[in-house]
């Protein structure tokens, strides 16, 4: 049963993945490109997690973490930059 | 109750992933970086709940829900975060198209902040000028 669950639940998640990165792609500012991106790493922290629940091990529970917090540093840093550059 | 509990794993896993998709179309439909940025926040919080519960409810482990309650709280206090100085940055570059809101009241202290120095710099000090001005 897990694994029918695991298909569909990869199969929002890739669907997701490909509209942040036409987003990403498309995305007339660069600040769009960094919430786009930021979804993505959310996206892929949730297949960390499904991973873990199809193969039963918590290996990569670490690197969710880690990933919450890179992407909190990213966005952050990116538009703190765009800010500064109109100021100058 | 085993197979209540895989039920109950397969409904939040899928709702959890099902908010990612909802990031994901309102990112590519949505017009401009202020809706944006509200669709953008769905699988950051609500998703990534629903999924942690899943995991700690399939895995059967009190252990790992520490962990879990740690990554959540992370988002929980990062998004805000990023969220507001996404939004700034957005704001004060033009990105946001503001001609869409119905309410602009950030738009008479940004004017007057920056009508008060010439190059714009350091917005603090610049509105603490004006506030001894008017007194």
């Amino acid at each position: 049963m897990i694994e029918v669950v695991i298909w569909i639940c990869g199969s929002l998640l890739a669907l997701g993945g490909i509209a942040c990165l036409i987003r990403v792609v498309k995305g007339p500012s660069i600040l769009d490109r960094v919430l786009a991106l930021d979804v993505m790493l959310l996206i892929i922290s949730a297949a960390l997690c499904l991973e873990m629940a199809l193969n039963r091990h918590t290996d990569y529970l670490l690197f969710v973490v880690a990933a919450c917090t890179l992407g909190f540093i990213g966005s952050v840093t990116v538009s703190r930059y765009v800010s500064d550059q109109r100021n100058a | 109750m085993e197979i209540f509990l895989d039920i109950l794993v397969a409904v939040l896993l899928i709702l959890g992933c099902l908010m990612s998709l909802i990031a994901g179309i309102g990112l590519l439909t949505f017009p401009d970086m202020l809706t944006r940025m509200h669709a953008a926040t769905k699988p950051q919080v609500l998703g990534f709940l629903l999924i942690f519960a899943g995991l700690a409810i399939h895995l059967r482990n009190w252990t790992i829900v520490p962990v879990l309650i740690v990554a959540w709280a992370m988002q929980l206090l990062t998004a805000p975060v990023s969220a507001h100085m996404i939004g700034r940055s957005g704001y004060r570059t033009k990105h946001a198209a503001k001609d869409t809101l119905f309410s602009d009241e950030l738009r008479q202290v940004v004017d007057k902040v920056s009508s008060g120095s010439a190059t714009g710099a350091i917005p603090v000090v610049d509105s603490q000028d004006h506030e001894q001005d008017g007194k």
